[in-house]
């Protein structure tokens, strides 16, 4: 019996045809003039609060967290952001997040369930901090309480990844309830470069190890891992965020409709269901 | 109402006494070869070196579990190349043929010293125990079968990680099997863990860190990224014992560290401790 989740894109705004290559988008969404965090969260929210600190140890300007209006409902926003000249950029560390960072999310997501407001998280990192600091101060604990912790949060949470999603640290606020993909955004369980060297010692063939891996919007639709692909047109950048804010608003009343114990049941069987593998009869 | 809170003997799978076939195990630190039922009386301690040795998975159970109380669970799931990735499926053929598992990790209920207890065993033979669809959903099974049957749930982890070569797909199976354990936990039971070498990357930062306790082997490697990596990128220094588990311990990431000898007496206290595990008030 082999399990693959039907394609569902009944939700999917259509898009063209997407002619880039795996690599060619990766190497796109990485590019310095690619709208950021900062860029989606000035245009989705509207009087925002936006707040600092893990109240643990210490304040990650890698994540930005607050509270804020989309549309006329307020909520949680939480952000990857990479940064724009080179001075943001290195005290954001390139956008991957130290587990301060994580910790922060996850203080604003219990907030949201408190105050009842749904969660939208967008994600763009390489992936989760990597150095002595962020694994003293237990980078994977991190990880694995936002995963644990997401998976029973009482409010909806709606993850769009915005440009790279790299691996745990992108999971780390990737346990929603629906997840959109950027037309051009890649998804992946270790960055092309990773895998490159560790299958053919050869950092340079990241091109086909970025084929090899599957992480394009629409391999994540055929897995069941996003439920939706969105157009990008960054020359009308705003009425592209007009366009998602829409969509978003959308899935909050949908999602808002179901009860607590439907929306965390729902949320379960999402992840529940994927994974691709055979099962003979026993004996 | 009364809530029996302990299955059944007869309500859990009949457990089967393990082999004895004898094969040969390589010591990971002084590359000596033993034979297994030699290191089967030392805990798997090396007899020339004195390291521990990575143990082979239903050897780790036969040495925490009562005598013929184990039985096994989900054995017959199989990974399949889906993404027909570079050499996977040849490596799953090496992997099967050198430890005659079918995945990289081993679930079912036991008892340890009489108490019932399911549990999940990686073994870092088969590729390297990294997480795939099968590890992944064996896992899940393991913890609703638990959740169902009120069980407490042992996991004994080694991963090298994500399994790349099923892709995104891998990375998913950490927040299923998340699910699972908040689920598990919001019945009120018991998950513990016990790292053993080397526990890294996705299983670090999913299941591995997501017990009540947590227990480590003495100088089991247990990090998120690795050492390598974080030594290119950053140009650090790093110390000696850094991302062992007396470094987790320091800076307070484990409860304690748990050498072999004792694993068994310690688990069976702490599953004592907790068999009597109320459902928590909605």
């Amino acid at each position: 019996m082999t399990k693959e989740r039907e394609t569902d894109t009944k939700t999917t705004d259509t898009v063209a045809q997407n002619p880039l290559s795996a690599y060619e988008r990766m190497k796109l969404v990485r590019s310095q003039n690619r709208p950021k965090g900062s860029d989606f969260v000035e245009r989705l929210f509207t009087d925002r609060i936006q707040c600092c600190g893990d109240r643990r140890f210490a304040e990650d300007p890698a994540i930005l967290a607050g509270i804020g209006y989309l549309g006329d409902r307020p909520v949680t926003y939480i952000a990857i952001d990479k940064g724009k000249d080179l001075a943001d950029r290195m005290q954001k560390h390139f956008g991957c997040p130290m587990p301060e960072g994580y910790r922060k999310a996850l203080r604003h997501m219990k907030l949201a369930e408190k105050f009842g407001r749904p969660v939208i998280a967008l994600i763009d990192t390489l992936g989760a901090y990597c150095g002595a600091d962020g694994e003293e101060r237990g980078q994977g604990q991190a990880i694995a309480e936002n995963l644990v912790e997401m998976m029973g949060l009482r409010t909806p949470v709606i993850s769009v990844v915005i440009g790279e999603g790299g691996s745990g640290g992108a999971l780390a606020l990737g346990v929603a309830d629906r997840v959109y993909m950027l037309e051009n955004a890649v998804y992946s369980v270790i960055t092309p470069d990773g895998c490159a060297s560790i299958i053919w010692k050869d950092a340079g063939r990241v091109h086909d190890a970025a084929d090899c891996l599957h992480i394009t919007a629409e391999d994540m639709v055929r897995f069941g891992v996003a439920e939706g692909i969105i157009k990008e047109d960054f020359d009308r950048f705003d009425s592209m965020c007009m366009d998602l804010k829409k969509l978003l608003l959308r899935d909050i009343d949908a999602l808002s409709s179901q009860s607590t114990t439907r929306l965390l049941k729902n949320r379960y069987n999402r992840f529940r269901r994927i994974g691709i593998f055979e099962e003979p009869q026993e004996q | 109402m009364k809530v029996e809170f302990l299955p059944h003997r007869n309500q859990l799978p009949e457990g089967k006494p393990f082999t004895n076939e004898e094969f040969d195990v390589t010591c990971s630190a002084c590359k000596a070869v033993h034979k297994r039922s030699t290191l089967l009386r030392s805990f798997y301690v090396c007899p020339a070196c004195g390291a521990y040795v990575r143990i082979p998975a239903k050897d780790r159970i036969r040495l925490i579990a009562d005598s013929g109380s184990f039985a096994e669970l989900n054995q017959s799931l199989t990974s399949v190349d889906f993404l027909k990735f570079p050499d996977y499926r040849n490596k799953l053929n090496k992997a099967r043929a050198s430890t005659g598992l079918k995945s990289a990790v081993v679930t079912g209920i036991m008892r340890v010293e009489g108490l019932p207890c399911a549990v999940f065993v990686l073994d870092s033979r088969f590729i390297m125990a990294s997480m795939g669809s099968v590890v992944g959903e064996k896992i899940t099974r393991l913890f609703e079968y638990a959740t169902r049957k009120r069980l407490p749930v042992l996991g004994v982890t080694c991963s090298g990680g994500a399994r790349m070569q099923e892709g995104i797909v891998s990375l998913m199976q950490m927040a299923k099997c998340s699910g699972a354990v908040r689920r598990h936990s919001d019945a009120g039971l018991l998950y513990t863990v016990l790292l053993t070498d080397p526990t890294t990357g996705g299983m670090t930062a999913s299941i591995a860190m997501e017990g009540d306790l947590t227990f480590a082997e003495p100088g089991a490697l247990v990090g998120f990224a690795g050492r390598r990596v974080i030594e290119q990128t950053t140009g650090a220094e790093l110390p000696p014992n850094f991302q062992r588990a007396e470094f987790l311990l320091d800076h307070g990431f484990v409860d304690m560290l748990l050498p072999r000898e004792e694993q068994r007496k310690v688990i069976g206290l702490l599953l004592r401790q907790h068999q009597n595990t109320k459902e928590r008030r909605a």
